[in-house]
């Protein structure tokens, strides 16, 4: 998976929980929960959006990791590596 | 025969615009189906039949608006006529209520409260560690799509409470307390339009914490969405506040008529604290109850909210 790839299936799991939202207008380095109004259900709503679109099994500790969009993009990509390695 | 009638789908409704209809005369519908969509101040809601019938007549056509109470559709015993496929609700388009007529409702609603209820407030530090020490382990032990949040830790502690003390599960109605024989437990939900549905999660004592979480999770969703249901929407018997997920520490809630208590709770923060004479950092949050004079008193208010408590320093039980 690569960056766009990423980037791709994020906007498209936010579409699934936060269907108002405008993908063009998300900041890359803010935090989702504060830019997009999201509360820990749509937060946890998301990831597993993701998880149904990738297979990637993200840890709960890991989820500090992806509060924006420049490090969940770099989370994605890592992960995506390294499930197909 | 017996009329279907416009529901009140909240104390603040006082009419509705039918949006659409899903049956038709002849059609046979059975408890619990959606028949009609119908546009209040808060949104379109999905509106269910409460018996097993066959449509005689539709009376009120899409577009007219009436008050509730009034005869929208006539129903006649079920028999013979085969059971219609129901219509797929969720494919209709659905527009949101405008925000102005949102906060008008809840201005209308909050208004009531605060002229007719004779609030009082309590407050009470719970500490959440052993909460999240056991959400930590079930967690880190299960997929993603089985995990639970802390939320859901509170919903049911409440129910509990709410099911354990009745004088602050039900309604208050015509000088009288009916109290609930279940927890329909309403959940405050911002709808990121600047309003908020505060729908129920039904019988919410008896869930287990996985069904809970699955019901919360469709319930956010559907409501994002302008997609509750009449059952979900019209009576809650306690409602909780989760204000803590926006970084407050501490809230008052105004309690929603004609149900009699509403608990707030506040962010869980990291807090030295003496634990058995020693000072440890614990996860603490404040929990606070608003409650209605007419059926409680602050004693009790208080054994309430140490009830919470209790529960949620046993989360493996809840």
């Amino acid at each position: 998976m690569n960056r766009e790839q990423a980037r791709q299936v994020i906007i498209e799991a936010l579409a699934e929980v936060a269907p108002e939202v405008d993908p063009t207008g998300i900041a890359a380095d803010v935090d989702f929960t504060e830019q997009l109004d999201l509360d820990s259900m749509d937060y946890l709503n998301w990831l597993i959006e993701i998880h149904h679109a990738t297979g990637i099994e993200i840890p709960e500790r890991d989820y500090s990791q992806l509060m924006t969009m420049t490090d969940a993009t770099g989370y994605l990509v890592a992960a995506g590596t390294e499930s197909t390695t | 025969m017996s009329d279907f009638l416009m529901p009140s789908l909240g104390a603040d409704m006082e009419k509705g615009v039918i949006v659409e209809w899903l049956i038709g005369p002849g059609d046979r519908v059975e408890r619990g189906d959606v028949v009609v969509l119908v546009e209040t101040e808060k949104g379109i809601i999905e509106v269910e039949v409460w018996q097993d019938a066959t449509v005689e007549s539709i009376v009120v056509p899409v577009g007219e608006e009436v008050p509730v109470g009034a005869v929208i559709a006539t129903l006649a015993e079920a028999e013979r006529t085969p059971p219609r496929a129901a219509a797929p609700a969720a494919a209709t388009t659905r527009k949101s209520a405008s925000p102005s007529d949102m906060r008008r409702a809840i201005g209308r609603a909050m208004s009531r409260s605060k002229r007719e209820i004779p609030h009082y407030y309590l407050g009470t530090t719970v500490d959440m560690t052993a909460g999240l020490d056991w959400l930590q382990r079930h967690n880190a032990a299960t997929s993603i799509t089985a995990r639970i949040i802390p939320a859901a830790l509170l919903l049911k502690a409440t129910a509990l409470a709410a099911a354990a003390m009745p004088e602050f599960n039900g309604h208050y109605d015509h000088d009288q307390f009916s109290p609930s024989p279940t927890v329909d437990l309403g959940v405050a939900i911002s709808t990121r339009n600047g309003g908020l549905m505060a729908p129920a999660i039904r019988d919410c004592q008896d869930q287990a914490l996985d069904d809970l979480m699955a019901q919360l999770s469709d319930l956010v969703s559907r409501a994002r969405r302008g997609r509750l249901r009449e059952s979900e929407v019209a009576a809650p018997t306690i409602t909780v506040t989760n204000l803590g997920e926006r970084g407050v520490e501490v809230g008052y809630g105004v309690i929603i008529p004609p149900q009699v208590a509403l608990v707030c709770f506040g962010k869980i923060v990291d807090r030295p604290a003496v634990v058995d004479g020693s000072v440890s950092i614990r996860s603490l949050m404040t929990a606070t109850l608003s409650a209605d004079h007419r059926v409680s008193d602050g004693h009790r208010g208080a054994a309430f909210l140490d009830q919470i408590d209790q529960y949620l320093q046993k989360p493996e039980e809840l």
